[in-house]
């Protein structure tokens, strides 16, 4: 197998990704409408009610709107790595999965490139949330934008690789609320996305702990300093190490021998 | 040509959980051969195109597509196989041709040689003009006919073709069993067909009956009437399986 088949095979998936969602306008817009909402109309709400001290990577006051932004980018990425691996469901019980998983090509490639294509997606997202964010006053230095790039890689994947794994468990679409419930919205709430930890542990001490050990937070903390210019280290290897944990996992889930996949009765 | 073994399948058994799907199954075919694999609903069929495809796998047994071991030579192995499954797997959202140039960048395949086999590929089955419709498009007949030709798009070697024509209507049915009885003549390709219609079958075809997991017969429609003792397939199959349907 040569480097141009795998180049070849990894372009036809995320360019097979790309053009559904550009093509899929209702997909487009629904996703940015939410973190939209949450911006315009929850920040808003809150702003009176939720005061800010002066936290790293902010070097003032700041707006709630301002502070609740990287988390929304996150939440992008969290409810775009779930729809993917929703897709992967839907695909199973549609067949198409099955063309994927017999090309002549290695399972984690293969699975990869998925996550890729739906990571690149959700970039996209981001982009086009931030541009709207710009115009409701929501600046970040020019360069934060540049930065912000390869974490949302990351975080992009680490979540994408977490729905994969999800997916790998899931039988059904119909089971694929529970990891609504579950899932999402725990892993949502229980972060720094909407609030720092600093307040959380003036409300519970336990639930801080959960929000500071939650993978998403730490992908929310490092896309928060990227958009400011600065590293976080602990937040980039927290998050790098979900990833290859959620990957592992989600790897030996399709793996034909020991996975999931003949339990559920097929890929 | 000489004859070349595509597919060489021995001892090979499965079980979902303490129950066995598939036991103790052997059989080759060679190229230009097409194979018919004729079973009632439960025999093992889908099991077997899983396990020959690698959705699945076995520890007990072997599988070589074209010497290639499925399990130690999966990419190999997997290079050489093309598969139409029983249920659509087309992106019904994007046009024929997106559908078939996925399927070629899967394989590794360039632009050039990729929009070359394409056009050959949909030219054979008369669906060339309509490459840029959406699959949503099509009627059954037709995503068949572009399943069939995607299947063939990397040059396999072995052709798995899982119930193709089922719920179609009867000339879309003929077409496609003539055309893969055509492609087996003058491509030497190798053809593994489950079905259950029997009519679908030719006189030269090659015949595998599987009942609960284990092959009943094999062999060419003759000695496979030969052996059973009667005069049509048929007859063959409900001797053979104890009157269920195929």
């Amino acid at each position: 197998m040569s480097f141009l088949h795998y180049w070849r095979a990894m372009w036809g998936i995320v360019g097979r990704e790309l053009w559904r969602f550009v093509t899929q306008r209702e997909r487009f817009i629904s996703a940015l409408v939410r973190p939209l909402v949450w911006l315009f109309v929850f920040a808003a709400g809150f702003r009176a009610a939720l005061g800010l001290a002066i936290t790293p990577p902010y070097e003032t006051y700041i707006l709630y709107e301002v502070y609740i932004t990287p988390g929304l980018i996150g939440m992008i990425q969290l409810f775009n790595g779930m729809q993917s691996s929703l897709s992967m469901v839907y695909d199973r019980e549609m067949g198409s999965m099955r063309i994927l998983m017999v090309c002549p090509l290695p399972r984690w490639f293969l699975l990869l490139s998925k996550l890729l294509a739906g990571t690149g997606v959700s970039i996209l997202q981001v982009y086009v949330f931030l541009a709207i964010a710009w115009f409701y006053d929501i600046h970040a230095p020019w360069q934060g934008y540049l930065w912000i790039m390869p974490t949302l890689l990351l975080s992009g994947l680490m979540l994408g690789a977490l729905g994969l794994l999800l997916s790998s468990f899931i039988k059904q679409l119909e089971n694929f609320a529970g990891v609504m419930n579950f899932v999402i919205f725990p892993m949502f709430f229980m972060s720094t996305a909407l609030y720092p930890l600093w307040k959380m542990k003036e409300s519970s001490v336990f639930l801080s702990k959960l929000a500071e050990y939650n993978p998403f937070s730490q992908a929310v903390e490092m896309i928060r300093f990227a958009l400011y210019g600065q590293f976080d280290q602990q937040a980039f290897i927290y998050t790098l190490v979900a990833f290859l944990l959620f990957m592992a996992a989600a790897i030996v889930g399709y793996n034909p021998s020991k996975g999931m996949m003949v339990k559920k009765g097929g890929a | 040509m000489s004859l070349q073994t595509a597919l060489s399948i021995e001892n090979l058994s499965f079980s979902y959980g303490g129950k066995k799907a598939l036991d103790q199954l052997g059989f080759s075919i060679n190229s230009g051969e097409c194979t018919l694999l004729l079973g009632p609903n439960g025999a093992g069929k889908s099991t077997l195109f899983s396990l020959i495809t690698r959705l699945y796998d076995s520890h007990e047994g072997q599988i070589e597509l074209c010497g290639f071991n499925v399990k130690r030579q999966t990419r190999q192995a997997l290079a050489k196989l093309g598969v139409v499954f029983q249920q659509t797997t087309l992106d019904m959202d994007l046009s024929v041709m997106q559908n078939l140039r996925y399927h070629t960048s899967l394989h590794g395949l360039g632009r050039k040689v990729a929009l070359q086999r394409i056009q050959q590929e949909l030219e054979r089955l008369n669906m060339y003009e309509r490459r840029f419709e959406k699959i949503r498009q099509l009627n059954g007949g037709h995503r068949r006919r572009v399943e069939i030709a995607r299947a063939l798009l990397h040059k396999p070697a072995l052709l798995l073709l899982d119930e193709p024509t089922v719920g179609l209507d009867v000339p879309s049915r003929l077409a496609i069993v003539e055309y893969v009885h055509q492609l087996v003549a003058e491509e030497k390709l190798a053809v593994l067909w489950a079905s259950h219609l029997i009519d679908e079958i030719y006189p030269e075809d090659h015949l595998i009956v599987l009942h609960k997991g284990q092959i009943k017969a094999k062999g060419t429609v003759d000695e496979v009437l030969l052996n059973t003792g009667t005069t049509s397939i048929k007859d063959a199959f409900y001797s053979l399986t104890q009157g269920e349907q195929a």
